[in-house]
């Protein structure tokens, strides 16, 4: 029985992963924790992506899921290097001590 | 070739000077000073082979005026001059005086320039020196081969520039040597007292162009008889006023005697034999106006004859060698010019190539007593400076007072050192004199004989002035060359070399053998000059005249021996006529106050005028009031009060500062925003996507 589940069920908890992942996203301060957070936000939207591809039963959503995925392993790949020169040069990671751009 | 065939050669009397002028100034900087004399002399010398050659031609021909044209010159609505060179007997008698003594001159001034450059150690002023004399020879042939009114002025004004420069040739010394502005001063004097006189000359030509629409000669005495005599009156006196500027005259003579500032030759060519003459070349020249009018004929020749006596009177009472020479000059101009005056242009006329000789050669020869003086001091001075206390009571002489080489109280006894000019002075004087057979004698003689027929006043105060002169040419010949030295210079003075005593000679040959240019009976100058100007009749001789002139001469002479020669002067002894004549004495000596007299009267008066003209109305009214407090004043009211503190500081000011603090407040407020904080950013971008959606949504 795998129709029988609605759409909006699928978005709704897409969107509840969404607004996990954005909170995370403001409220932490470990950047590790602030990229696990952002991944939720990315998985919120391929999730929304493969539920609308299955329910409209077209596949651009699904390879558009494949896409995202990849940016997000790139992302992650360059954040982590980001974090570890940062990590060097002030032997912390905290979010709030890299305030450098303050107007 | 015929003779007519020669006209055209005239304009080479004023390009062969100017291109001796050129050559000097282009390549003399490289040539030695024996090569720039003889360049210069040589333009002059060829000058004279032209001047012979035309006169040559016109003897040959009948004799009548020929007009040579060369270029056009104005050409303004009725106004049409051209240069034209006019060749007749009157013009080529003056170029041949202009050029033959004017080569003489030039051959003296190789030496003597050499010997004032040389003690005055100033060597680049020679070559200068050749290219004023050069210039004047232009000049004086411009003036006397014009065929107009306007380039006869062309010529008047060059040689007026030219004796100004050369009044002028030590510029930064006076007579002696020292460092002053005498000698500058005397250059404008003889300038402004020449552009009083040009001004009356300008007037003259304005008139006879608004009457006649032309200045040529041929057009003016065409047209003189049909004018009312009153403009011809106008013309002749404005005249006048120009020859009493160029030929030394009352009132303006004033500034010759200080012409005798500028160096020796230029005294004898321009300031005694040439430019001086000019006044009473352009009376002869305009011989057909002055005898249209006879009040200004009587105003010529009274001005003239009383010049005459006036300067006499002066030369007799002055000491500088050179000063005596100058009033003479005046003197015998007075006589030229009486004569003119007295429409004895004949007589005029000669007396004018005559005086050229003698007065040319008292010059030069004065010229060369004074280097003769100046190396005897010259060699004392060297000589003192070796010998140390042998010529003590010398050298305390030298040390105290600046010698004065002119002065004739130095002189005394130069005629056992200087032999041969001693000799050619004594020529002169007699010939200056007019001592029977010398040049002197008979034009002289022509002068008084148509002034005792024509006008008896002008013959007695000639002849007064005739007994001053043979007077004081005894006094100068009996101070200069007799007696004992009165100064060690002129004990040592030495003859000068033969470049000096040659010309010398032949200006003296001359001086004595001039008179038979128009001897009476014969009279080849009026034959000569009657084919120019018309009515000429021979002067006739008169036994009468010719034999009281000549004892009056020799009775000054003697009267000048009992004073002078008889019991010569002795160093520091006053001069004898102080005591016979008292007051009168001091009178001539010190020139009738006339150059005090001008000072107080004109002077002085117009340095008050320029003064109060300077402080008061340039000064007070129109740079401190005008320009400061007008024109000034309300420009800086206008700038600062109005445009500076009102519009620029209060309006511009307020929108550029206003901008710039409302920027500042603004971005101060949105700076705040940029925390630097990641997670604040985030959550503004965020905020901004939920409104944009939700607005989208909700629309």
């Amino acid at each position: 029985m795998p129709n029988t589940i609605p759409l909006s069920w699928y978005l709704g908890i897409s969107a509840v992963l969404f607004t996990m992942g954005a909170l995370g996203v403001l409220i932490r301060r470990n950047p590790l924790i602030i990229f696990m957070s952002i991944e939720l936000m990315l998985n919120s939207a391929n999730l929304a992506f493969v539920a609308f591809a299955r329910s409209f039963g077209v596949l651009t959503g699904q390879i558009f899921v494949f896409f995202v995925m990849t940016v997000s392993a790139a992302e992650v790949a360059v954040g982590l290097a980001l974090i570890v020169i940062i990590f060097r040069n002030k032997h912390s990671i905290d979010v709030d001590l890299m305030n450098s751009l303050k107007g | 070739m015929t003779s007519s065939g020669l006209f055209p050669l005239v304009p080479l009397i004023v390009f062969l000077p100017a291109a001796g002028l050129l050559i000097n100034i282009i390549f003399g900087g490289r040539m030695n000073e024996k090569a720039i004399g003889a360049i210069a002399s040589a333009a002059s010398g060829l000058a004279f082979v032209v001047s012979v050659l035309l006169g040559y031609a016109l003897w040959s021909g009948n004799g009548e005026a020929v007009v040579v044209p060369l270029a056009d010159w104005i050409h303004i609505g009725a106004l049409n001059v051209a240069w034209n060179f006019r060749v007749d007997t009157l013009s080529v008698l003056m170029m041949l005086v202009v050029s033959g003594v004017g080569t003489l001159i030039h051959i003296y001034a190789i030496g003597y320039m050499h010997e004032d450059v040389r003690l005055k150690n100033d060597i680049p002023r020679y070559r200068r020196f050749f290219v004023f004399m050069n210039l004047f020879i232009a000049m004086m042939m411009i003036l006397v081969s014009g065929d107009s009114y306007l380039m006869l002025f062309v010529g008047w004004e060059g040689v007026g520039l030219c004796s100004f420069l050369l009044i002028g040739f030590w510029y930064e010394m006076d007579t002696l040597g020292r460092p002053s502005w005498a000698n500058s001063n005397a250059a404008k004097k003889a300038m402004i007292a020449n552009r009083i006189g040009d001004f009356g000359f300008l007037l003259a030509a304005f008139t006879m162009f608004w009457w006649f629409k032309s200045l040529t000669f041929a057009d003016v005495f065409a047209g003189a008889a049909t004018v009312p005599a009153s403009v011809i009156l106008f013309i002749t006196l404005f005249l006048l006023v120009g020859v009493a500027g160029k030929s030394a005259q009352i009132p303006l003579y004033v500034w010759l005697p200080d012409a005798m500032a500028g160096p020796t030759p230029v005294s004898a060519l321009i300031h005694a034999a040439t430019m001086v003459t000019a006044g009473v070349y352009l009376v002869a020249r305009s011989a057909p106006l002055y005898t249209l009018v006879p009040a200004a004929q009587t105003t010529v020749a009274l001005v003239g004859a009383i010049t005459a006596l006036f300067a006499a009177t002066i030369a007799v009472g002055q000491y500088d060698i050179k000063k005596v020479l100058a009033y003479s000059t005046i003197s015998q101009l007075g006589f030229m010019v009486a004569a003119v005056g007295m429409g004895a242009f004949v007589a005029g006329m000669f007396h004018l190539i005559t005086h050229a000789f003698f007065k040319a050669l008292l010059f030069l020869s004065a010229g060369s007593v004074i280097l003769g003086v100046e190396r005897g001091h010259h060699h004392l001075a060297h000589h003192d400076e070796h010998a140390g206390s042998s010529h003590e009571e010398i050298h305390s002489t030298e040390s105290s007072e600046v010698f004065d080489p002119n002065d004739m109280r130095n002189m005394g006894g130069l005629r056992k050192q200087m032999p041969v000019t001693f000799w050619v002075y004594l020529v002169g004087a007699l010939a200056l004199a007019g001592i029977f057979p010398l040049a002197g004698f008979w034009s002289k003689d022509e002068i008084l004989a148509d002034a005792f027929t024509k006008f008896p006043v002008v013959y007695w105060l000639l002849t007064i002035a005739a007994f001053l002169t043979a007077f004081y040419m005894g006094r100068q010949i009996w101070m200069v060359f007799f007696g004992s030295p009165r100064h060690a210079a002129a004990e040592h003075a030495e003859e000068s070399p033969r470049v000096i005593t040659v010309p010398l000679m032949i200006l003296a040959a001359l001086a004595i053998l001039g008179g038979a240019l128009n001897l009476p009976g014969v009279d080849s100058l009026t034959l000569w000059l009657e084919h120019t100007i018309a009515g000429v009749e021979a002067g006739q001789f008169n036994f009468l005249v010719a034999g009281l002139s000549t004892g009056l001469a020799l009775l000054a002479i003697y009267f000048s021996w009992l004073l002078y020669g008889r019991r010569p002067l002795v160093e520091g002894q006053p001069d004898p006529l102080k005591k016979l004549l008292g007051p009168v004495f001091r009178v001539f000596e010190r020139r009738y106050w006339v150059d005090e007299a001008y000072w107080a009267l004109f002077i002085n008066r117009y340095v008050d005028v320029s003064r109060f003209l300077a402080d008061v109305i340039d000064g007070r009214f129109w740079h401190d009031w005008f320009h400061e407090k007008v024109l000034a004043g309300t420009y800086n009211w206008l700038s600062r009060t109005v445009l500076d503190l009102r519009v620029d500081q209060q309006f511009i000011d307020a929108i550029a500062n206003g901008l710039g603090n409302l920027t500042r407040r603004v971005s101060g407020e949105l700076r705040r925003l940029q925390n630097g904080f990641v997670r604040s950013y985030a959550l503004a971008v965020l905020l901004g996507v939920v409104i944009i959606i939700g607005w989208l949504v909700l629309k």
